[in-house]
């Protein structure tokens, strides 16, 4: 934009047109004024939250918070204690596993659960844990920057994640799966994707899966698994895929609609992220998870959460107490 | 340990992700910004008011919201596209709006008595237009519409986060092999300015074949 | 309309115009019942999408969403201004060496995407996503303010620096009590646009898990319980976010109308909301 040369000129006290000028700042008070009122008014509505579609589990099991308990040996846990609860990182758009409500913002679901079972086997009473929505992108780096102590949340255990985080676990064993419309009969299992339409979330490990093994699929990807499931209910892909854990849960919520098939074809173990190096943390964790495993803890969670979409409890899969590297 | 004589092949394919999102956004900005320019100053007003909504609404909207209405809502229609072409229609529309006001304010930087000195000798619309006007506002226009494909160069890295392949996104797969962060973030700077750099000096190589001295 | 392409129509043109008028208009009216048809086809006004919106713990997050977006563009604005003021004084100073830092740091953070300084700040310096997003948009914004303020300042005519010293002033009180009162008042159009920029920029927080307004929506939008209402969230945010900008944007146009009207200024064009950068090596002021 032009800045205009400066013009030769003295200062002066204009006649001013005051009466003028003040309408107009009177009409623009006028508009922001009208903008909050309309933003207050917006304010008030059906108290409560909307309703929730699926299952509902009865009672939450509770958990008793180990008295005494001391991790002196672990910076995440002095930092916690000093705080005096957990931060932990979770995903709020997974029904069943770890899910947002939107209204009350409370998050439910059995990653939930195992994050409550640890924080209590930590010293901390699960109610004062505080949830953080962490994107699947962003884990590593929240774990990192001490944003989160702790990351429960559909999070797969490999080698690569092992560089720049400790896993605890695994605390369940999910494996890749295809959501379907209830109507549909012509895919049973992975074998029959040929010539079908299968969303799937853009660079995530079951996609590439589909791609190298079962090339004939027509893939697409989106940004969220939930972009997917509304392509599906509208009929515009034929299958969704990834973790079984995590389908089940969509179909749950509308098992008129939806429906899982054919047996898993990967094996995806669920494991508690925690900052890398904090081995002294990572050990107690698994402690816990033994012991919950061990007095029916584990299962009580499962069923409360995860058991709702009619999968019976399976059996906890070996936690892997890797060496300290 | 060098980050990027180790991952040549990963910057490179980030910086022509950048590049490609970069070119193929900006025909989109320009050919955009060109017909609602032209709608701009045309004698209907349907289409100037079209215009101005168009301008007004998409200079006034955060990339980000854009970027989310498109990706995550044009899937709602059944308008399933590649994310790069996804990308590229949020960038080229919003940045259209800034080309078209860049243009605009070029067309009217060209003095009114040019025009009607062309018209009474006798010049139709289209000599009019082509011969006088337009040549004399190319040459104002020039060096706005190159800050403005800077922007877009710039702003294509929240492209990055919507799942598709550009520079800024290479941080991710380094950071998980472990590279130092800091150096990872130094290339991708070091590739920011490249392509920031190239385009201001193209532009600035028409300003002075073109530009005229005022 | 000032352009120098059209002569005063004629009645003949006139009334061509006025055919070309009602054709535009029913070709735009079909696009909009087109999308209207569209909206219905895939169902986006059932009620199911709607309902949600009706209760108060929605909206409260919607909200809440919204502080968190102005409370990020707060400090922001107020941070970028203030690194901008600094900036500025180290642009206009008389040492070479500070002039020459200031240079190369106002250069070089214009020329970044702010995505790559906040991503920076947040993954590299491992900083939480408030912080991270607000640092990034201070070290950008502030950059380009730094320009806007010494092209004020340096838009205030010669004859009055001149007149100051003449007087005896010193540097500080030329720049303090003469020059920047003058500059800032000049630029004030383009000091408020480039905040429209920042608030717009507030919404990258939604990549750095930043709890803002994006987040709130995309929340409500991938539940299953409300029917998946990605388009009404859309359809909701847009207007507030756009409206927001826009009524920003529009306060900017309107100092800039009245100061030109005001003879202690000198108007300057106020600039589109998002400033390209300057060309290095260019001569364009600031905002393009």
């Amino acid at each position: 934009m032009h800045v205009h040369s400066p013009r030769h000129h003295f200062p002066r006290h204009s006649p001013r047109r005051l009466p003028r000028h003040f309408t107009r700042l009177r009409r623009a008070l006028a508009a922001v004024a009208l903008t909050a009122l309309a933003l207050t008014a917006a304010a008030c509505g059906r108290e409560g939250s909307p309703p929730v579609k699926g299952p509902e589990g009865s009672e939450l099991p509770r958990y008793p918070v180990a008295e005494n308990f001391r991790l002196p040996d672990s910076p995440t846990w002095a930092k916690a204690k000093k705080r005096g609860h957990l931060i932990v990182g979770a995903k709020e758009d997974q029904p069943y596993m770890g899910e947002k409500d939107p209204a009350s913002g409370l998050y439910t679901g059995f990653d939930i659960e195992i994050a409550k079972m640890m924080s209590a086997a930590l010293g901390f009473p699960p109610k004062t844990i505080e949830f953080k929505t962490i994107a699947s992108a962003n884990r590593e780096t929240a774990l990192q920057n001490g944003q989160i102590d702790l990351y429960v949340g559909t999070y797969t255990i490999n080698d690569k994640r092992k560089k720049l985080v400790g896993f605890a676990g695994p605390y369940y064993m999910a494996g890749q799966s295809l959501l379907v419309r209830a109507d549909e009969n012509d895919i049973k299992g992975p074998e029959d994707l040929a010539g079908k339409r299968v969303c799937s979330a853009a660079g995530s490990t079951p996609y590439q899966r589909i791609q190298t093994d079962y090339p004939r699929a027509t893939l697409i990807a989106y940004d969220t698994y939930s972009v997917c499931v509304d392509n599906l209910l509208a009929y515009q892909v034929d299958a969704v895929t990834t973790d079984d854990a995590i389908l089940a849960g969509y179909a749950a919520k509308v098992p008129d609609e939806l429906k899982v098939v054919g047996k898993p074809f990967s094996e995806e173990p669920y494991g508690i992220g925690v900052p890398h190096n904090d081995n002294a943390l990572r050990f107690a964790l698994d402690d816990a998870l033994v012991a919950d495993e061990k007095n029916g803890d584990w299962k009580k969670a499962y069923d409360a959460t995860l058991g709702l979409s009619g999968v019976p409890a399976p059996k906890p899969p070996p936690v892997d107490r890797y060496p300290a590297s | 340990m060098n980050v990027l004589l180790d991952n040549l092949s990963l910057y490179g394919d980030g910086l022509l992700g950048t590049v490609e999102l970069t070119v193929y956004a900006s025909v989109l900005a320009l050919v955009l910004g060109f017909v609602m320019a032209a709608f701009r100053v045309a004698p209907v007003r349907s289409l100037r008011a079209f215009g101005t909504a168009w301008v007004t609404v998409l200079r006034n909207t955060p990339l980000t919201l854009l970027f989310f209405a498109v990706v995550l809502g044009l899937p709602r229609f059944g308008v399933v596209l590649p994310f790069k072409l996804f990308a590229i229609i949020a960038l080229g529309c919003y940045t259209s709006a800034f080309i078209c006001e860049a243009m605009r304010s070029g067309i009217n930087t060209v003095p009114v008595g040019q025009g009607e000195a062309a018209r009474s000798l006798g010049m139709t619309f289209p000599q009019t237009l082509g011969d006088v006007v337009l040549p004399q506002a190319f040459r104002s226009v020039i060096p706005p519409i190159g800050s403005t494909l800077i922007a877009l160069a710039k702003n294509s890295a929240i492209a990055g986060s919507f799942s598709v392949v550009e520079l800024l996104g290479v941080y991710k797969p380094l950071n998980e092999m472990g590279y130092s962060i800091i150096w990872t973030f130094v290339w991708i700077a070091v590739g920011y300015l490249l392509v920031t750099l190239t385009i201001s000096a193209v532009f600035n190589l028409l300003e002075k074949h073109f530009g005229v001295a005022r | 309309m000032t352009t120098a392409l059209y002569d005063i129509p004629g009645p003949r043109t006139r009334r061509r115009h006025l055919f070309y008028g009602l054709a535009a208009s029913a070709v735009i009216i079909a696009l909009v019942a087109w999308i209207i048809f569209l909206l219905f086809d895939t169902g986006q006004f059932v009620a199911v999408k709607w309902n949600p919106f009706t209760y108060e713990g929605i909206q409260e997050l919607l909200l809440r969403g919204l502080g968190n977006t102005l409370k990020a563009f707060a400090y922001a604005a107020v941070l970028s201004l203030a690194l901008g003021a600094v900036l500025a004084t180290g642009r206009l100073s008389e040492h070479r060496a500070l002039r020459w830092v200031s240079t190369l740091v106002v250069e070089f953070f214009r020329a970044m995407p702010v995505l790559v300084m906040i991503f920076f700040v947040y993954v590299a310096l491992k900083v939480e996503p408030l912080p991270a997003l607000v640092t990034g948009l201070t070290l950008y914004n502030g950059s380009v303010l730094a320009e806007v303020f010494r092209s004020g300042v340096n838009s205030v005519e010669r004859g009055q620096r001149e007149a100051a010293y003449s007087l005896g002033m010193r540097k500080t009180q030329v720049m303090t009590h003469v020059l920047v009162p003058q500059g800032v008042r000049a630029m004030l159009p383009a000091i408020i646009s480039q905040l429209v920029v920042a608030l717009k920029d507030t919404s990258l927080g939604f990549l750095i898990t930043y709890d803002e307004f994006l987040h709130a929506g995309k929340l409500i939008a991938s539940n299953l319980n409300y029917g998946l209402p990605f388009i009404p969230v859309v359809m909701v945010i847009s207007p507030i976010y756009i409206g927001l900008c826009m009524l920003l944007s529009w306060f900017a146009n309107w100092v800039s109308k009245r100061q030109k009207r005001n003879p202690k200024v000198e108007a300057v064009e106020v600039a589109a909301a998002e400033p390209g950068p300057l060309l290095p090596g260019g001569h364009q002021p600031p905002t393009a």
